[in-house]
């Protein structure tokens, strides 16, 4: 069996995450930032996988299914919150929803 | 039991009389304001029978504890002694003639309902004083007949100058209650308690004669004194006092209010007689305040400011008894110029009430034919207040604290020359309104008719006034000593009577006074007012007129610069601090406001940065 190094995982966790939070700042649709917002939560789930498959323990996998719970809780109130702003501002634009600015 | 009874009445009829909102007739707020104290005067009375034929020589009656902190445990009680027996009597008797009296006087007048809730109120503010068992429960009767002053004195509130004078005496008075409280404080706090007889045992036993705790208590107590019952230097007031209508000033200085500081003092004379120092200020300061009032008095033109001055000075008379340590004489006074003082005041608001409310003396004249009831009354009443010897009260109560205060010798027999010089100023300067009154030509109209309900009290106060004064006489003129001996439990033995040549030397300066008025301002009348009105006179007259001038050294002293630091503060330096403060957290909520763009993107980029630099720091530490 290949094992994967520990430093190759670590590195791809990290470029997610990069991506996820890129995309998080300088992508305009809601969409795409809740997208971008699971990639980042998956980046770090691999993070975990990887440093459980490291260690050989369990933690970190049972790390890794809070992670995805908290992806599906958060993807479904993410996506009542949009579903509200499009009937609201008829748009997914997310500097159009600034209506609690100082 | 029955003892609450007396307080609670007129509180009781006043709680009615508030409620009802005016929408009784006039008829029953009398029955209802009238009726109370009445029957209150009728208990009193009835109390004062079983309380003489009883042994004991004091009732004291726990109604409830009032609060419980730490050992700060004031009850609510009411206590019984001689003392308060004649006090209780004073107030209740003279206070329903004067409330009869109203009863006519104010008729017609819309505030009617408003005025016999207040009355009532006094006069049970006054009871719980005289009454109270507790320097606390006594300090809120103090309070109660300080705030009804102030609410009768400016009852007809529409005239600006009625509020203005309510307020003087409300103010200047609470200077004085400043001091009461202080007097209070310290008691507690040197002695655990503020039950009236325990500290008038412990204080004794705690203090030394002289001690600064005992000088700076009785000290205190004086000035709460000298606030209520208009000394010098805080006797302003009371003139000005006259702005309310007659049947208030004539309680006020008859039954209530003014006479609650000598009260106090005799009350708690044990303390006093621990700071001999305070108890020589006492005397002195009455001494002085019936010179200057009594000099204020010759020269008003207001029959009620000739009375208003007049009460001072009598005060001046009882302090100047207290200071000497006569406190039966001063109670004996006290109860006498009760009675004299509220006949005077009422038969001058008889006068008034026919002449259409004119109170310049120079504008009657020649009313003994017009108005015999209100002649004789303030004939009889004058005639007390002069001292007129042996068939009026006023002698007998005035000879005794004068030869009280001739008894002790050296520096007191000062005090003694300041009595007898007033005494004669006395006797002039109110037979001088009797003359100028009631006799020589008519300047007004008369108009009108006395009901039953002013008759009554005037004829029932003459008879007072006459006779009042056989419960206390000289030996050579018979030696009764039913007062002394019925006040001997609370003050001990009286002091010695006056020698005789002493009283016929008292007598002939008020029958020399009297002489003098007749000669000055009924003889030669037109001549001496043409002497009087020349410059150099005027001025003095002017002077004396004014009240010393007190009224404007207070102004230059206190108001005109206090006046002045008010203009200054206008913009309150103080304030500029917090006013800094509130500015600068504008600033900063602007400036930070901004940062509030609304943008989600925005936020996410400052937490991204957020969370790099806190790993940085936490990595790189």
């Amino acid at each position: 069996m290949m094992t994967v190094p520990v430093q190759h995982a670590l590195f791809l966790a990290i470029i997610l995450f990069a991506l996820g939070v890129t995309g998080v700042l300088v992508r305009r649709n809601l969409l795409f930032i809740l997208m971008s917002i699971e990639i980042m939560l998956n980046a770090a789930g691999l993070a975990f996988i990887t440093a459980a498959a490291r260690w050989g323990q369990a933690d970190g996998q049972v790390m890794f299914l809070f992670v995805l719970t908290l992806a599906a809780a958060e993807v479904s109130v993410g996506l009542a919150v949009i579903i509200r702003i499009r009937h609201r501002l008829t748009t997914l634009d997310a500097d159009a929803a600034n209506l609690m600015h100082g | 039991m029955i003892l609450l009874l007396v307080p609670a009445l007129p509180l009781l009829a006043s709680a009615i009389l508030v409620l009802s909102e005016g929408r009784m007739s006039q008829r029953n707020i009398a029955l209802v304001g009238v009726g109370a104290v009445v029957l209150s005067a009728v208990i009193a009375t009835l109390i004062a029978i079983t309380f003489l034929n009883q042994q004991e020589q004091s009732v004291a009656l726990t109604l409830w504890q009032w609060v419980h902190i730490g050992n700060f445990a004031p009850t609510v009680s009411l206590y019984l002694d001689p003392l308060s027996l004649v006090m209780m009597l004073i107030v209740t008797i003279i206070g329903s003639l004067i409330l009869l009296y109203a009863a006519e006087f104010m008729e017609g007048d819309e505030g009617y309902n408003r005025f016999f809730a207040y009355m009532d109120l006094f006069v049970a503010a006054m009871l719980v004083l005289v009454l109270a068992g507790d320097l606390l429960a006594l300090f809120v009767g103090w309070e109660g007949v300080g705030l009804c002053s102030y609410l009768l004195i400016g009852f007809w509130y529409q005239d600006a100058a009625n509020g203005l004078a309510a307020r003087k005496a409300f103010i200047v008075t609470r200077i004085g209650d400043v001091g009461f409280m202080l007097a209070l404080f310290l008691l507690f706090t040197q002695l655990h308690t503020l039950q009236i007889q325990t500290l008038l045992v412990q204080a004794p036993n705690s203090w030394a004669v002289g001690s600064l705790a005992a000088t700076l208590t009785a000290a205190l107590l004086l000035t709460g004194a000298i606030g209520k019952s208009a000394q010098v230097p805080l006797q302003t007031w009371l003139p000005d006092a006259m702005a309310g209508p007659t049947p208030v000033s004539a309680l006020i200085h008859a039954a209530t209010m003014v006479t609650a500081g000598v009260y106090l003092i005799a009350r708690t004379h044990t303390l006093f007689l621990l700071a001999p120092a305070v108890l020589a200020a006492v005397g002195v300061i009455g001494t002085i305040t019936l010179l200057v009032s009594a000099f204020a008095a010759l020269n008003q033109s207001d029959i009620k400011r000739i009375l208003a001055y007049s009460t001072v000075s009598q005060i001046g008379y009882m302090f100047l008894a207290l200071g000497v340590g006569a406190w039966s004489a001063a109670i004996f006074h006290l109860m006498v110029h009760a009675f004299f003082k509220a006949l005077l005041f009422l038969a001058a608001g008889a006068i008034t009430m026919r002449l259409h409310h004119e109170q310049n003396i120079f504008r009657m004249g020649g009313l003994a034919t017009r108005l015999p009831l209100a002649f004789w009354s303030f004939l009889i009443g004058s005639a007390s207040l002069a001292a007129l010897p042996l068939i009026t009260a006023g002698f007998y109560s005035k000879d005794a604290i004068l030869a009280a205060a001739w008894a002790p010798g050296g520096a007191a027999r000062l005090l003694w020359l300041g009595g007898i010089v007033t005494a004669f100023v006395t006797a002039l300067y109110i037979f001088r309104a009797v003359f100028v009154v009631f006799f020589g030509t008519a300047k007004t109209e008369v108009s009108g008719r006395y009901g039953w309900r002013v008759a009554l009290p005037l004829t029932a106060l003459s008879v007072l006034a006459l006779v009042g004064g056989l419960v206390e006489t000289p030996p050579v003129l018979g030696g009764a000593k039913i007062f002394s001996r019925l006040l001997a439990p609370v003050f001990g033995a009286a002091p010695p009577p006056a020698p005789v040549t002493l009283i016929l030397f008292t007598s002939a300066i008020s029958l020399l006074g009297l002489g003098l008025a007749y000669a000055l301002y009924w003889r030669i009348g037109p001549r001496f007012a043409a002497w009087a009105a020349r410059p150099a006179i005027a001025a003095c007259r002017n002077f004396f007129y004014g009240g010393w001038a007190f009224d404007e050294l207070y102004h230059a002293l206190v108001v005109a610069p206090f006046l002045a630091l008010v203009r200054v503060n206008r913009h309150d330096v103080i304030d500029r601090f917090y006013t800094g403060i509130a500015w600068t957290c504008r600033w900063l909520h602007r400036r930070l406001g901004a940062l509030q763009t609304g943008q989600v993107r925005w936020y996410a980029s400052w937490l991204a940065a957020g969370s790099v630099v806190t790993i940085a720091v936490a990595v790189l530490r």
